[in-house]
Parts: C-alpha cells; structure tokens; sequence
C-alpha cells in the first residue's frame, strides 16, 4: 500500500526515465529538446508533489489554520519553469541556426556533413 | 563601505552590465561596461579574500533576511579563492576580447557578445559566492545558457553542433543537480547549504541522502567534464570565438569543481563521501582514465584548439585525482591546480586567438608552421605555458603536480606518484608538437603573414603567461590560500 500510496514519485520517475530516453534515443534535434522539456517537467513533479498536504491551507499564522501546504516549493518550481522555457527557447533557436547551416535537423545527417572536414576527428 | 556589501555587488554589478551593454549598443561602449564591471568584481573579489584570510567566512543576507530563510552570499577561504581566479580571468578576457572579438564575429552583434559575457561571468561569480543550493542551480542556468550562446557565436558551422550537443549534456547536468538538490531539501527541508550540513547529521535514514549524492555527482561531473562525460568539451571549446574559449576552459570547468567540492566536504562531510560511500575509489579510477586517454587523445590532433581541449580534460583529471585523496595535501594540490591550470590555459587558449586572427581561420599545426619567426612573442607564449601544463620547474604547473605527486606518496600510493610524472611526459609529447611546427619547420603556405598578433591583444596574453611564471617562482599566495581553503573543506583551522 505504501507503494502506491506514494504514486506521484511513480510518475516523476516514468517521466523522469521516459524524458532521457527520447534525449538518447532520438537522433532529430527538435524530438531530443522535447524529451529534454519531459525529463525537467518531471523535476517540477519532484518537487511540488511532496509540498501538499492533504487538507492543507495557506500558511496563514492565525486561530483554525493548523495544517497547511508549503508553498517554497511552487516559488523554487516558478524559477526553474522560467529556467526550463529559456532553455527550450535557446536550444529551438540553435536548431533553426543549424536547419540554415546545413539544410537538416537529423543528427546523423549533420555530423554525416562535417565528416572530413579539417580538424575533425568524427567524434560527436 | 563593508566588505560584507562587495560579496553581493560583486555578482551583481556583472549582471546590471548585461542589460547595459544591450542598452548602449556601440561595441566599444558595450566593451567597456563590461571590462570595468568585471574589474570592478576583480577589485571587489580580492578586497573579499584579503578581508576573509584576515577575519574569516563574510556572510551577507540578500534583502536582510537572516541565513536559513533568506538566501546568503557565504564568502570563506575556499569560494574567496576561486572568485579572484574567475573575476580575474575574465578582466583580462574582456579586455584581450576588443580586437579578438571584432576580428571574429560580426560588427553588428558584438554588444550582444558582451552582454553574454558578463552573463556567464555574473553566472559563475553567483555560484561561487552563494550558499542556497537552489540559488547555486539558477546561477547554474546563468552561466550556462549565457555559454551556449557564447559558443554558438562561432564563425565554423560546427559551433552551432558542439554548442547544441553542450545544451543538451549541460541541461541534463544541470537537471540531475537540481533533483539532487530536491531530495536534499526534502530530506532537511533546507537550502542553505550550511543549514543542511547540520541537519544532515540528524537525518535517521539517509537513503534518499545517499542517492541525493549520486545525482549531486554525475549532474556537476558532467558540467566539470569528468571522463566519460567530457564529450561536450573539445567541440565547444574548438569552434567558439577565441575570447570565448579562453574565459570557459579557465573558468567554467573551475567553478564546477568548486561545487563538488562544497557539496562533498561542506554539505554531505568527509565521513559520508569518504568513509560511507566509495567516491574517492570511483574519483580515482576516473580520473586515471582521464589523464591517460585525453592526454593521448590530444598528441593526435591537428587543431591547436582540439589538442588544448583535450589536455584539458586531461587536466581536471588531475584535479579530481587531488580531491580523490581526500586529505590535506590532496585538496591543496586540487585547488591550487585549479588556479594554476586557469591561468595555464587562459593564457593559452588568448595567444591562440591572436594566432586565429593572423590566420583567419582555425590555428591549425599546418597554419603555425614556422611560427617562431613570423610570431616570436606569440610562440614564446605558447612554450612558456605549455611548460607550465608539462609541470617545468619554475612555472605555475610545476607548484600543483609537486603537491600532487607529495599527497600521492603521503597516502602510500607509490605508484600514483610515478604516474603523475609518466604522464606529464605525454604532455612533453603534444605540447612538442606546436614546437616542431613553430620552430623546426619552414613557414607553410597557410602560415601567417602578418607577423605578430596587435599589442592590445598580446599584452593581456603575456600578462597571464607572466602569471604562469610568477605563481611558479612565487607561490606563497596560492598555495597559502589553497591550503586554508582545504583546511577549511576538512573541517579543520580557520
């Protein structure tokens, strides 16, 4: 029962799991920042799901107001949300950059590109 | 004015002087708000460390909110250290950056070159100096996505690739530090990293804790380039702009070290990551690996960028040896290499740019063919630095390997001693590849003909190659601060 009890961290972890999956797995640049974008919602999960408390108020200092939710956690959350979105939007610009560049947003195709060219070992 | 009030401006100046930079516009308006911000964090950065060596840890509570509520900007022997190595990089980084940059990027984004620059800067400064360890992860995020841009300034193509694929390694790291960071904080339910190594002690299961430095580690080894998660690395720093990879391979990687080890020996103790958990063996075995592999890697390369790259990750990897013996001896050889291997490679990474520029292009073995002619001064530069990565007596390099080989032998560990100083000997090997090239060979086709790099360029490039003299000849003031800093992280004096 406890297993379940705690099925918001089940969730965290699949997402987790499934967004680094799509970063390793996919070779098109705009399907890794989406796995990217899961991997780092699974985070805000991490930290907002244990700041409820079930029957929680508002932390207001007054009489009837006993049990209440932490509200530090969605604070933190919004700043990595914003963190998140600028990343998203930085790594969607680089992708159009290097669509101008190469005429592909394949991974292979890319780097196929550049192969042989001078001081370039192959490596990614 | 206290010298409490300097640990916030000095972040904060930097990061009031990237809007700045945007607002004026005119590259040489834009250049010297950002050179006078980050000498203003240099000042301010050495005033902190001669304040705290004299009176010990500043702490200054953002908006008067007192420390385990509010955020503080802690400032000991450690971060004070690691914040004049960062700010004084980048000053001279910034100044070196006016021809360099004008040179490389187009006229008409070059304030926004500048605005990033002082980002990353702010970024790395506010890792340094905070002690909320979600704070740290925004700084993080600063100076990270400010580096992306930096690098993705590049006129390859390439550098649009390598600054992608940093995007993706650098937000993963980033991300695993900050779900560290989260089972931290629910395990203590605090962000101050000195609160939570108090109430770390009282934590009765410490599971989550353990898995918590699991996180901590891979996220922040991947930002500092730890072998295997170096791949980002040699793309990055070959295809973006001179200046840029100059002020990240001293820096960036640096004040990632400096995270580990707050987070190891301030935050989670020596007890837990030394005498519970296996990280000095994990550490170890890394960093051998390291050293060898990227070492050997770089003997191969054609491009003098790739090749310093690669020594690069060679380097940390002599850092993180230090830090995996986890005494005294060992984090002293650890952050005094941390200093010297910044000024080695700044210097580096800054004559290479004045190299690009002569070229017009990537300075390649082929391109500095006969370079001791053509660019005396430049090539001088370049040898008296690559001694210095070699470990020469007399220069910077030498001060931390001998620490470094005098810690291996105080932890029984002959034969680390003799590996230290058999790979020093592939160092001989790649750095004598730019000697052949520069000296022994005839001027190429490709070689430069403009003779030596413009004044305003080369004096900041040898005022760091000085450094890799003076700190070698003259190392009573890092090796004195490295040894308080690693007093401090083992919970002894001061």
């Amino acid at each position: 029962m406890i297993a379940i009890g705690h099925y918001s961290y089940w969730i965290t972890v699949l997402l987790m799991a499934t967004g680094l999956y799509i970063v390793i797995a996919r070779g098109n640049l705009v399907k890794k920042l989406i796995g990217l974008a899961v991997f780092q919602s699974s985070v805000y999960l991490l930290y907002i799901a244990p700041g409820k408390l079930i029957g929680g108020t508002a932390p207001i200092v007054a009489e009837g107001f006993r049990v209440y939710s932490n509200p530090l956690p969605h604070v933190l959350i919004l700043t990595a949300i914003v963190v998140g979105v600028a990343t998203l939007a930085l790594g969607l610009a680089i992708t159009v950059r290097i669509r101008e560049a190469y005429g592909s947003i394949e991974e292979d195709e890319v780097l196929e590109a550049d192969a042989g060219a001078p001081g370039c070992d192959g490596t990614p | 004015m206290s010298p409490v009030q300097l640990a916030a401006l000095a972040v904060v100046v930097p990061l009031i002087a990237a809007p700045a930079a945007v607002l004026v516009r005119g590259a040489t308006a834009a250049w010297a708000i950002a050179t006078a911000a980050c000498g203003f964090a240099f000042a301010a950065a050495l005033m902190l460390a001669t304040d705290v060596a004299a009176h010990g840890t500043l702490s200054y509570a953002l908006g008067s909110w007192p420390a385990p509520w509010g955020i503080e900007y802690r400032i000991d022997a450690l971060s004070a250290f690691v914040l004049v190595l960062v700010s004084g990089i980048a000053t001279v980084v910034a100044a070196f950056a006016r021809r360099s940059a004008a040179a490389e990027l187009p006229a008409d984004q070059l304030y926004l070159f500048y605005a990033m620059f002082c980002l990353c800067a702010a970024g790395l400064l506010g890792m340094t100096a905070t002690g909320d360890a979600f704070n740290l992860f925004v700084f993080m995020e600063i100076a990270s996505l400010s580096s992306y841009v930096l690098i993705a300034l590049g006129r390859d193509r390439r550098a649009l690739v390598a600054a992608y694929q940093y995007l993706i390694l650098g937000t993963i790291g980033a991300t695993f530090f900050v779900i560290g960071v989260g089972m931290l904080y629910l395990a203590t339910g605090t962000l101050n990293l000195a609160d939570m190594a108090g109430r770390l002690a009282g934590v009765p299961d410490s599971r989550p804790v353990l898995a918590a430095l699991a996180f901590i580690t891979v996220g922040v080894s991947l930002k500092l380039a730890l072998f295997p998660l170096h791949l980002w690395l040699p793309n990055a720093y070959a295809y973006a702009p001179s200046a840029v990879t100059a002020f990240l391979a001293a820096t960036a990687t640096k004040v990632s070290i400096y995270v580990l080890l707050r987070f190891y020996f301030s935050v989670f103790g020596a007890q837990v990551v030394v005498e519970d958990m296996p990280m000095p063996q994990i550490l170890l075995v890394l960093s051998l690996v390291a050293i060898a592999s990227a070492s050997l890697v770089a003997i191969w390369q054609t491009d003098l960028k790739r090749l310093f790259a690669y020594s690069s990750v060679a380097q940390v990897g002599y850092i993180t040896l230090g830090i995996s013996l986890a005494s005294p001896d060992g984090l002293t050889a650890a952050i005094v290499h941390l200093f010297n291997h910044g000024v080695t490679k700044g210097a580096l990474f800054l004559l290479i740019g004045g190299i690009a520029m002569r070229a017009g292009g990537a300075a390649t073995l082929e391109a500095v063919r006969g370079l001791g002619r053509t660019m005396p001064l430049t090539s001088l530069g370049i040898v008296i630095a690559g001694l210095s990565l070699i470990g020469i007596p007399g220069t910077a390099g030498f001060i931390s390997k001998w620490f470094l080989v005098l810690a291996a032998m105080q932890a029984g560990h002959w034969w680390l001693a003799g590996f230290v100083v058999l790979t020093s000997l592939i160092a001989v090997a790649y750095v004598w590849r730019f000697v052949e090239a520069a000296y022994l060979a005839e001027p190429g086709p490709a070689a430069p003909r403009a003779g030596e790099a413009p004044a305003a360029m080369l004096a900041f490039a040898w005022l760091l190659v000085g450094g890799c003299i003076w700190f070698g000849l003259d190392s009573s003031l890092t090796v004195a601060g490295a040894r308080r800093a690693a007093l401090l992280l083992l919970g002894g004096a001061p």
